[in-house]
């Protein structure tokens, strides 16, 4: 099971108390734990990854294991500790704005 | 027993304010979906339980929430505004050709006649429809497409479709209005479309009088009389009596001509409301003095409405979709401030009052007269 941690606005939209857990089929990368995870709760859809280009949001980043991930390639393998679950994939909100 | 509730979005949350026909206590609820901002929400004429939502946040893009019990509940519908075909490019503030990307939704019109219709005016400039309540966007591609589009240009607040008003008496007729392109109207329900600023006078653009550039801040039409739009555009109060075929100003005694609200009574085609600003580089009233301007003659003679507005140390700024008014036998007016105060008039403007003091930053405020 892949944990993941959502910003509390996307919690709320998602109605998600505590982190998502999802099943992912294949190989664990972080586009395989966001589309598991936009399949789950349709409402996260752009909310994430742009609607039309499919790119992370600028505001958005992509943490693992004490690691950014955010500029990584979307189809590398996430670590071993999440494909196991037991450290969570953390989509955070960028501190911005000041 | 007749009411009104008040919708208002601010760029913290959304809030619903409700009152009897008296309109002198008021019930607030909200925030509802607090830290997002609520670009404008607006009930359906058709049905007043079916709500929408512009929500919407810097780092996690727009939503579009439908209510179908007057607020007490919300559902997240469908968020995905994806232009038709290849955008294309418009202008970009330094004049180099800037692809079109969908921002936000600026403003939401549902149909009169069906609740399942509305209207999404977003930025980049364009004007989007749903017909199954929301689950699903199509775009108007012939706004978009007109000729003049690579030419348009952002306004400050960026290349936002703020203004839609549908035609009450022809079904097949659609006003828009763009910043800083100017005002469209579509005779075919949304097929094709003319720029429609004969006579408008811009003089921040090369070409003063030119058929597209201008930065209209709002139109505002009486559904008894929908030939008569009125305008108040980045400079300058307007007004067209032939459906926007030529536009004549209407400012006179203002103080000044610069704001971003107006809007009409809703019995009286021809008393108005704006909101003087000082001036572009001023966003704040004059005089540091609240004061809504009514003209009961179509324009051009305006009177001050001061009675419980601050008239002193006042630096807020009302937005151009920031003002509604009600359908009661007294018609109510309304307005929010950038200074988080919604101030009510149960008189057409005689007399005001707040009915919050401390919201976020108020972006949109309508009203819905229920019975």
């Amino acid at each position: 099971m892949i944990r993941v941690g959502l910003p509390a606005h996307l919690r709320a939209l998602a109605r998600i108390d505590g982190e998502a857990e999802l099943l992912v089929e294949g190989p664990v990368t972080q586009r395989s734990v966001l589309d598991a995870l936009e399949a789950r709760y349709p409402v996260l859809r752009g909310t994430i990854r742009d609607r039309v280009s499919g790119r992370r949001r600028a505001f958005v980043r992509f943490f693992a294991c004490e690691q950014d991930l955010s500029h990584e390639s979307p189809d590398a393998p996430l670590p071993d500790a999440v494909a196991s679950g037991t450290e969570p994939y953390l989509v955070v909100g960028a501190m911005a704005g000041g | 027993m007749t009411g009104v509730r008040v919708l208002v979005g601010t760029r913290k949350g959304a809030f619903v304010l409700t009152a009897d026909g008296k309109r002198s206590q008021w019930d607030v609820s909200g925030p509802h979906f607090p830290g997002w901002e609520i670009y404008h929400m607006k009930g359906s004429p058709a049905d007043p339980a079916r709500l929408y939502a512009s929500q919407c946040s810097g780092w996690f893009g727009q939503v579009i929430q439908r209510s179908d019990d007057g607020s007490a509940t919300w559902e997240p519908v469908g968020n995905e505004f994806g232009y038709d075909g290849v955008p294309g490019t418009h202008q970009w503030y330094d004049g180099t050709p800037h692809p079109w990307e969908f921002e936000r939704v600026w403003h939401l019109e549902p149909s009169g006649h069906d609740p399942d219709t509305v209207y999404a005016g977003v930025e980049d400039a364009g004007l989007f429809v749903t017909t199954d309540g929301g689950r699903q966007w199509r775009e108007l591609p012939g706004l978009r497409g007109h000729g003049s589009g690579p030419s348009w240009q952002p306004g400050a607040g960026g290349m936002c479709l703020h203004t839609i008003i549908l035609d009450p008496a022809r079904p097949r007729r659609i006003f828009a209005a763009i910043s800083a392109a100017g005002a469209f109207r579509s005779d075919d329900a949304g097929q094709t479309w003319q720029p429609v600023n004969h006579g408008l006078k811009s003089e921040g653009i090369p070409d003063s009088d030119a058929e597209v550039g201008h930065c209209v801040h709002r139109l505002a039409m009486h559904p008894a009389r929908p030939d008569v739009l009125y305008m108040q555009k980045h400079w300058d109060v307007m007004r067209t009596d032939d459906a926007g075929g030529s536009w004549r100003e209407i400012s006179g005694n203002l103080p000044s001509d610069f704001g971003f609200p107006i809007d009409v009574h809703a019995h009286e085609p021809d008393t108005v409301y704006v909101v003087p600003i000082t001036s572009d580089s001023h966003h704040f009233p004059p005089e540091g003095k609240l004061r809504v301007y009514r003209s009961r003659t179509g324009g051009d003679d305006w009177e001050a409405l001061t009675q419980g507005l601050p008239q002193q140390h006042c630096y807020v700024n009302v937005l151009r979709d920031a003002m509604a008014v009600d359908s009661l036998d007294e018609c109510g007016v309304y307005f929010g401030t950038t200074g988080g105060q919604v101030y009510a008039s149960p008189d057409a403007g005689d007399h005001w009052a707040p009915i919050v003091r401390d919201l976020p930053a108020v972006l949109s405020v309508e009203v819905q007269t229920l019975s």
